[in-house]
């Protein structure tokens, strides 16, 4: 595969790591009444969607950035490539 | 008699002679010959005995589908056995064996296998061998080994060296026959990054062994000129003896190339390199697949597909027989018979099964049977006569057989792309989805005519190039004559009584897919299975399709409701030698070496690996017969005086900005915002869900500026780990990470008289004593005159003890300047056992204990997670299932009689209790012997262990046998109080 990475262009899939549904960003409030909760689904409900699937991918063989991919887990086809830091603040709830 | 079948013409050449043996009988060649053509051209028609009844064969084919004429090459380290005579190009000194005979291979003892052949149908294995259940294991497994299998493997380390490598191109041609020439033409002459690929040592395709002419020249000769134009173009890459063997995501496209296969020696050069070309569209030229038909004894040698026979004549000049007779269902199959009348070869007779009129003229002499079938054939080591329906015997020494042509849509469908049927030319197509850009071209994609093949590469290659914004040229298409090519599906003769070969590998018969169907096995991949058509290594290229028409003939379905088996990679066989590369043995993967490797080297260090790296284990001085008399002295020495160890290895992270205390106040599990510049702080990581990940300590060297050390085996993982909560997870941070692990060189100083050592070391004007530089803290100075260096004074040994880092270029003086200045003090170097018992005899938690099960609770260090700050991990730390009264607490052990031996992975066992799984109270994670307390010790993880002090319970190990009483004590075996560290 092939990774279109933002800045550095298509690069091999090789020179990343995998970690998982992008969700992971999402980090709940440990001051919540019900974090333990929220945590414990963070960590362990995620959806395993035959079709677009938004992951996490870290480019550890190149410029260490952890890259938010859409990909079609039935086709392998990646529509998208974002880096997670630029996701992670934008989704930031407004202060 | 040498040659004896050789004939005029053809692309050898002759003023090249080789010498080559075969079955140790020496043999001559020409340069351009394969083993195969050469072979024949000797009059060698039987070349090997058949799988599984041990049957003569001959060679079959003249390509990469080659199911019968698998010969071993070479001898000693370099056997090779299986590989395909047919694509074997002859060198001088080629030394080949025939395959699966005991006994020579005319009188193979094991012949006897098809006198039993009712009894060796499909599912054979499956229905036998399954009673007695006992006879399995001791009878008939090594029995069916001893007999199964064709070649042999050398039993020795492959000597070659293989390689891998990326290609990058616009477009990427798979073939170099005539279409995959015209597309390469076209989308070279537009300008395009053009790679074209040809498994053959001579590109050309059929062009090569057809007489067709193209553009008024034959068909060679166009190629040749073609090939010329391309190889004289700068953007054009062509490259022979390479097969594109799969389709991957993305549109990469895995490639073999046999760089010295064809040479006496590879001379140190890469025997195969295994391509990953990454490439925007690839246009698929592999060209079709000649099938045969099913027919009684149809396996003899001497039955040849008609278009290799052709093929031998044309290109080779090699006679695959004298007198020749053809039997096809198409047109394409008469030319077997007008090409080798045309040089003079008696055809005895033409069988056409269809009705009707000869297609092209009738060569002289021949009988010609329209409507014919052959029901046998006769001949004990190579065919003598066929027999026809009528019952007429007609002899002959070769039997030209063409079922049609199949496109090679293999790598089509490495996508799961399923091929589509088409009536007119009795063949699968591609169809559906292809791989990510690739288009088809030529005989592959169902063209089977010269003219329209040319044609039609010319235009693909065009529309490629368009595709990608390049201006095709305007040459036009090179043209051929027309010529016929009706077919008319014609699978097997069913008058025939006598076994019906469809899998000439792997036997399988028409008798054999009657039986799975009746047995139930319908489907085709069932089918595969239960009878294994299709497998090894011709992947049923020949067999497949006549096969599936059987079924479908059983079934009552047509051949497209039938289906083919799915198609994987590799299109033909992959060593795996070329897949591992150079990653193997001791290159499987890197070597890292700490910068007082050599140093450690002379003074005869035992190295141990620890991840890649490799660190010091011991060092044995003379005398020294055993590790234990090394570790026993390095530990005793270090707590008597000093000593000196590498800890380059351990992971080391730079993290700056201005939230870097904020930070690691986050990723730790303790407190760490507060901790003052010039301190230095022990933590603990947890993973999220709550159990320990890694632990280690960070160094405040500024404000906004820490140095944290990581445990050698994790450096990676928390790295990564921290890069992912900076950037997803508390993105809005001033904070930056660098990993310099290798930037720094690292050793610990422990022993009492450690701060004199380094007193000796360190600049005057930094003070390192104990009052200006107590326990934890850390500082940057200066050594030996200028050399920057950051000292810590920590301890994992529980002495006096300092880490003294320098940049990694000084890390071989410094070692060398320590041993030197220590002389007086008796320091010695110790390694990781040593460096293991002192920390076992401090209680200190290594891997062994973060093994990915155990929380900061259960290693006596639950108060430190901080309950008033957010941290990876803290919440779910408290899950009710973490904290249950009776959880583990990490304890000593010593064993009650002293003299006994501890061994990790005991298991815990209360006294009075049984030795089971419902009685198990814990494990033995560490032991060593302690050379202080002069016994064994050990830590461990026992239920409620803090509580249970002075409590005797069993150690057991029912794995490797052994038990014993152990006392539960503290962690702490030496210095309880930490004064040493503090002194």
């Amino acid at each position: 595969m092939i990774i279109n990475h933002p800045l550095l262009g298509p690069r091999d899939a090789a020179e990343f790591v995998y970690k998982g549904d992008a969700s992971l960003i999402n980090r709940p409030n440990w001051q919540a009444d019900d974090a333990a909760e929220l945590f414990h689904e963070y960590l362990y409900l995620r959806d395993n969607p035959a079709g677009q699937h938004r992951e996490l991918w870290y480019h550890e063989q190149g410029d260490r950035s952890w890259l938010i991919v859409t990909r079609n887990t039935l086709t392998h086809e990646i529509s998208n490539v974002e880096f997670a830091r630029d996701v992670a603040l934008a989704e930031r709830p407004k202060k | 008699m040498s040659q004896i079948n050789r004939i005029e013409g053809g692309l050898i050449n002759r003023s090249k002679k080789l010498s080559f043996t075969f079955n140790g009988q020496s043999l001559e060649g020409y340069e351009g010959d394969t083993l195969a053509s050469a072979l024949l051209a000797n009059g060698h028609r039987m070349v090997g005995r058949s799988f599984k009844y041990h049957r003569p064969r001959g060679i079959f084919s003249a390509g990469s589908e080659e199911p019968n004429a698998l010969v071993q090459l070479r001898t000693g380290a370099y056997q090779e056995p299986n590989t395909r005579a047919t694509v074997t190009e002859l060198f001088h000194g080629l030394e080949a064996t025939s395959q699966n005979h005991r006994g020579s291979l005319k009188y193979d003892f094991m012949a006897v296998n098809d006198l039993f052949s009712s009894f060796l149908s499909a599912g054979f294995y499956y229905k036998t061998f399954m009673w007695p259940k006992a006879f399995w294991e001791k009878f008939y497994e090594p029995v069916i080994r001893a007999a199964a299998g064709l070649g042999r493997l050398s039993g020795q380390d492959d000597p070659d060296i293989y390689d891998k490598g990326f290609l990058h191109c616009d477009v990427l041609v798979v073939g170099a026959g005539a279409a995959g020439l015209s597309a390469a033409l076209s989308a070279g002459r537009a300008g395009a990054r053009v790679i074209l690929m040809d498994e053959d040592f001579c590109m050309g395709g059929r062009l090569n062994v057809e007489t067709l002419s193209v553009n008024d020249q034959s068909g060679s000769e166009w190629a040749t000129q073609a090939l010329a134009e391309l190889s004289a173009m700068d953007n054009v890459r062509l490259m022979t003896r390479t097969t594109a063997y799969g389709a991957y995501d993305h549109g990469i496209v895995g490639a073999l190339e046999r760089v010295t296969d064809h040479l006496i020696s590879s001379e140190n050069k890469p025997r195969q390199i295994l391509w990953r070309v990454y490439t925007k569209r690839t246009i698929l030229c592999a060209g079709a697949t000649e099938r045969p038909i099913a027919f009684g004894n149809n396996d003899r040698p001497g039955v040849m597909l008609a278009g290799a026979v052709r093929a031998y004549v044309n290109r080779w000049g090699a006679l695959p027989g004298k007198r020749v007779a053809v039997f096809t269902n198409n047109d394409d199959g008469w030319r077997t018979a007008t090409d080798l009348a045309a040089k003079g070869v008696e055809i005895t007779a033409v069988i056409d099964s269809r009705d009707g009129q000869p297609p092209v003229d009738v060569p002289k002499g021949a009988a010609i049977v329209m409507g014919g079938r052959i029901v046998d054939t006769k001949g004990r080591h190579g065919i003598r006569s066929i027999t026809l329906s009528n019952g007429q015997q007609i002899p002959v020494d070769c039997l030209a057989v063409s079922g049609g042509w199949s496109p090679n849509v293999q790598l089509t469908c490495h996508q799961r792309g399923r091929p589509t049927w088409r009536d007119d030319i009795a063949a699968f197509v591609p169809g559906g989805e292809l791989p990510q850009g690739m288009s088809v071209a030529g005989a592959a994609s169902g063209n089977l005519s010269l003219s329209s093949v040319l044609l039609n590469g010319h235009d693909i290659g065009n529309s490629v190039v368009s595709d990608l914004g390049f201006t095709p040229s305007k040459v036009k298409a090179s043209s051929s004559e027309e010529e016929t090519t009706g077919i008319s599906a014609f699978w097997h003769v069913r008058e025939s009584k006598a076994r019906a070969w469809l899998d000439l590998q792997n036997d399988v018969t028409v008798k054999d897919v009657k039986l799975s169907h009746q047995e139930g096995f319908r489907s085709v991949e069932h089918l595969k299975r239960y009878t294994t058509l299709g497998m090894a290594t011709d992947q049923g290229k020949t067999a497949n399709i006549p096969a599936l028409a059987v079924m479908a003939e059983c079934t009552g379905k047509s051949l497209p409701e039938t289906g083919t088996t799915i198609f994987r990679p590799p299109y033909t066989p992959v060593a795996i030698g070329a897949l591992a590369g150079r990653a193997r043995g001791k290159d499987f993967r890197p070597s890292r070496l700490s910068p007082s490797h050599s140093w450690a080297k002379e003074q005869g260090a035992i190295f141990v690996e620890a991840g890649m790296w490799y660190r010091a284990q011991w060092f044995p001085r003379s005398g020294e017969t055993h590790w234990r008399q090394s570790v026993d002295r390095e530990v005793t020495q270090t707590r008597a005086s000093v000593g000196v160890c590498d800890v380059t290895t351990l992971g080391k992270i730079d993290v700056q900005g201005r939230d870097a205390a904020q930070f690691l106040n986050k990723v730790y599990a303790n407190a760490f915002a507060k901790l003052p510049v010039g301190k230095v702080r022990y933590g603990i990581m947890l993973r999220e869900d709550g159990i320990m990940m890694d632990d280690g300590t960070s160094a405040r060297f500024a404000e906004n500026h820490f140095v944290m050390t990581t445990t050698t085996a994790n450096a990676v993982s928390v790295f990564r780990h921290m890069e992912f909560c900076r950037q997803c997870l508390w993105p809005e941070m001033d904070v930056h990470l660098i990993s310099s692990t290798e930037q720094y060189a690292q050793f610990a100083v422990a022993g009492p008289n450690a701060r004199k050592l380094l007193q000796k070391v360190v600049d005057s004007d930094h003070d390192i004593s104990n009052e200006a530089f107590p326990f934890m803290g850390c500082g940057e100075i200066t050594v030996c005159g200028g050399v920057p260096t950051r000292l810590f004074r920590i301890s994992f040994s529980g002495e006096l003890a300092y880490e003294i880092a320098v940049p990694t270029r000084y890390g071989d003086s410094l070692v060398r300047t320590l041993i030197a200045a220590g002389e007086e003090f008796d320091v010695t170097p110790y390694g990781t056992e040593a460096l293991g018992v002192m920390r076992i005899e401090k209680g200190h938690a290594a891997g062994n204990e973060l093994n990915g099960q155990t929380t900061a609770r259960d290693l006596g260090m639950g108060r430190m997670v901080s309950k008033k700050k957010d941290s990876i991990g803290n919440t779910l730390s408290e899950r009710e299932g973490l904290n249950l009264e009776n959880g583990l607490s990490l304890v000593g052990f010593r064993p009650v009689n002293r003299s006994e031996e501890l061994k990790a992975g005991f298991h815990f066992i209360s006294k009075g209790n049984t030795a089971n799984m419902a009685n198990d109270e814990g494990w033995m994670s560490s032991v060593a012997f302690s050379p202080n307390l002069g016994h064994s010790i050990g830590l461990g993880f026992i239920k409620r262990g803090s509580e249970r002090l002075g409590e005797i319970v069993i150690a057991t190990d029912p794995l490797r046998g052994g038990e014993m009483d152990v006392e539960i004590v503290s962690a702490h075996f030496i210095d309880p109080e930490g004064e040493r560290l503090r002194a």
